[in-house]
């Protein structure tokens, strides 16, 4: 998962690293006091779990109530990148020296934790300039390696000594909560010399969620979500209206990518898991059924060992319980396939041989 | 180690062409099942290991074992699968490679990475190979099948298949099977974001293979391996026809399409830049799975 702003910046506290005072608020009624206690001015942050909060006006610079009263609420009912606030912070402004970027990720291709750090912050890492990449193993960073980037980064003295204890700290809590990347981005150096973490970004690798308990508090599951995990599906929401259902995540994105090649919108990406059973496709309809901009399902089985039949009984069930009135454009191989055809005829499930042939069916069948 | 060898045998061996494999998690509700369909497929399942359940049998006929070091001391395999529960993998794979285990096929899904790191620390140690995890598994078609695929869409043949994803893995082979393209080895490479073997260690266990007529690759978006690959098969000169697909260019960004390792971050790990790099190595990239067999077979004639 991806932790907000604000819920990475309590882990950072909990650890020591530097931090301007702030507060997080959901409803303007608990922000004004936040204001007061703060004091003018500050700065207001969205808090949202994707980047570029700043081009797209969600972090704003208040310097009395008039303009708090009139940016608060601006700044709440943003959208970015599809994404509503899910708090809002206010934090203390400081006088900024320079900026600076640093980074712990988990380094895929070479399996293993990596540094990456630059005296050129404050941007997005793609356009970060002089970036020092260090790969430093599977544990934590020592004194020699954090004082070695350091140096690299031309850092001297007491900026050098904020900026070595930071990158400990940070590399015990990508150890400890098992992240897959921990960012500060800017990590500022304030006019005395202070180094403070101007923000963070904190992205945990979910499979070792039942090792830490301590984050579940962060986990932000709607309810669909949580039950497709409870049956051990995969569901991602999407903006279309053709929900793409699957056994396989592989195969599910390839059937959403032939839908969208075709002019179709997805509505979810659902991974039903390898095998596909009465069961585990009626809990997948019934999931879907509670997305209301559904208006087609598109479903793409392969299976050398799946009965086709057993499937053609889930949508049987779900059509005679009333789970679902949508028409569905089921690509399904495997055996006795025939007798599936014989079994749905009349219903609004229609068999095809190949994904292309259901797809271009899903796309005409369904208007946008 | 060569991969063939390891799953064939040498000509001297005993047991040649009939590797024994250990199924870890062999009582299991899963582990079962497939060590049921492995037996039916022709593996030779030679041991199966359940902690407490030593002395056991399983359909009667493979032994059951307490430890891996039991298992192994009793055959003298050096192939194992694992079918445990993602939080006992990382103990499950330690014993199988203390017990002397050289290939190790890992097929469960939700393995925590840290686990996943630690283990290939060790087969690293070991000069172990780990397939996996949350991987199919790995198969020589109409030879040895160590993992959870269906054979009928795999047909024997001369076209190695490298496949992050499964169902995709089934879905292209059997187009490839239609197509005449039989297979000589499938590799899963697997869907969590570190794996034991990676693209590019499976090209270099398969570019020497004497008779391979082509080599189809199965990737997804996330990381940055099919890049690597791409770049490898430029550098090594490696000149047998190959093909390309790629799953996931419609998928939005920093979602988690499914398989832990399918996340675009910013650019990394996005489409278009394993697209671009395998366009650079003068590699097609499939649209559809079944486009895959007709660029291949295109490459064919444009390497007569």
């Amino acid at each position: 998962m991806r932790l907000l702003e604000f819920q990475a910046k309590e882990l950072f506290l909990e650890y020591g690293i530097n931090l301007l005072d702030s507060k997080s608020s959901t409803n303007i009624e608990e922000g004004r006091k936040h204001a007061k206690e703060l004091g003018y001015p500050f700065v207001i942050k969205i808090q949202v779990p994707v980047g570029g909060r700043g081009k797209a006006g969600g972090i704003q610079i208040c310097q009395n109530d008039d303009e708090f009263e009139l940016k608060y609420p601006q700044v709440m009912d943003l959208v970015i990148k599809g994404e509503k606030a899910r708090a809002i912070l206010l934090e203390k402004m400081a006088d900024i020296k320079k900026e600076l970027y640093l980074s712990i990720f988990l380094n895929r291709s070479k399996r293993c934790y990596t540094i990456i750090a630059s005296s050129d912050g404050g941007v997005e890492i793609e356009s970060v300039k002089n970036q020092i990449i260090k790969e430093i193993g599977l544990g934590n960073v020592s004194d020699e390696i954090a004082s070695e980037v350091a140096k690299e980064m031309g850092l001297e003295g007491k900026i050098a000594d904020g900026f070595v204890d930071t990158l400990k700290k940070l590399s015990k809590i990508t150890i400890e909560k098992e992240a897959e990347l921990v960012e500060i981005n800017p990590l500022a150096i304030l006019q005395d010399e202070s180094v403070i973490a101007l923000d963070g970004k904190f992205v945990t690798d979910d499979n070792s969620n039942f090792r830490h308990e301590e984050l579940q508090k962060y986990q932000e599951n709607s309810e669909i979500e949580e039950r497709a995990e409870k049956s051990g599906f995969s569901l991602v929401e999407l903006d279309g209206n053709i929900a793409v259902v699957g056994n396989g995540a592989g195969l599910v994105m390839s059937t959403l990518d032939m839908l969208s090649d075709s002019g179709g919108k997805p509505a979810c990406f659902l991974d039903v898991g390898g095998g596909a059973t009465t069961e585990s496709v009626y809990e997948a309809l019934t999931l879907i059924s509670k997305i209301s901009k559904v208006k087609g399902i598109l479903v793409n089985l392969y299976g050398g060992i799946v009965k086709t039949t057993v499937v053609a009984e889930a949508f049987l069930k779900a059509y005679e319980n009333n789970l679902i009135d949508l028409p569905v454009f089921l690509r399904l191989k495997g055996t006795e396939s025939e007798k599936a055809k014989e079994m749905l005829q009349g219903s609004k499930t229609k068999i095809y041989d190949s994904v292309e042939e259901a797809i271009n069916a899903a796309v005409m069948g369904v208007k946008n | 180690m060569d991969i063939f060898e390891l799953l064939k045998g040498k000509p001297e061996d005993s047991d040649y062409m009939k590797k024994g494999v250990i199924v870890q998690g062999i009582t299991g509700a899963y582990g079962s099942i497939h060590a049921r369909h492995m037996i039916r497929d022709g593996t030779n399942i030679i041991a199966g290991v359940t902690p407490g359940k030593g002395g056991q049998k399983f359909q009667d006929t493979v032994p059951i074992y307490n430890t891996m070091q039991e298992a192994v001391d009793a055959t003298n395999a050096i192939i194992s699968i694992i079918f445990v529960p993602a939080k006992f993998f990382l103990a499950a794979a330690k014993e199988a490679l203390e017990a002397g285990i050289k290939l190790l096929v890992a097929i469960p899904e939700h393995v925590p990475i840290r686990d996943t790191m630690l283990t290939l620390e060790l087969a690293n140690q070991k000069g172990a190979i780990v397939i996996g995890p949350n991987t199919p598994g790995i198969m020589i078609p109409e030879l040895i099948k160590i993992g959870i695929m269906p054979v009928t869409p795999f047909k024997a043949g001369k076209i190695a298949v490298l496949s992050k994803s499964g169902t995709l893995l089934y879905e292209i082979s059997d187009a490839l099977t239609t197509a005449g393209f039989g297979q000589s080895i499938t590799i899963g490479i697997g869907g969590d974001p570190v794996n034991g073997t990676r693209l590019i260690d499976a090209f270099d266990m398969i570019k020497d293979i004497p008779d391979l007529e082509g080599l189809v690759v199965v990737g997804e978006i996330g990381g940055d391996s099919e890049e690597i690959l791409a770049q490898r098969i430029i550098d090594s000169g490696f000149n047998k026809p190959t093909v390309a697909y790629i799953a996931g260019r419609s998928a939005p960004k920093e979602k988690r399409m499914g398989h832990a390792g399918a996340i675009v971050m910013g650019t990394y790990g996005s489409a278009e830049s394993k697209i671009s790099m395998f366009n650079k190595a003068n590699i097609p990239v499939a649209k559809r799975p079944a486009e895959v067999p007709v660029l291949l077979a295109g490459k064919m004639q444009k390497s007569d």
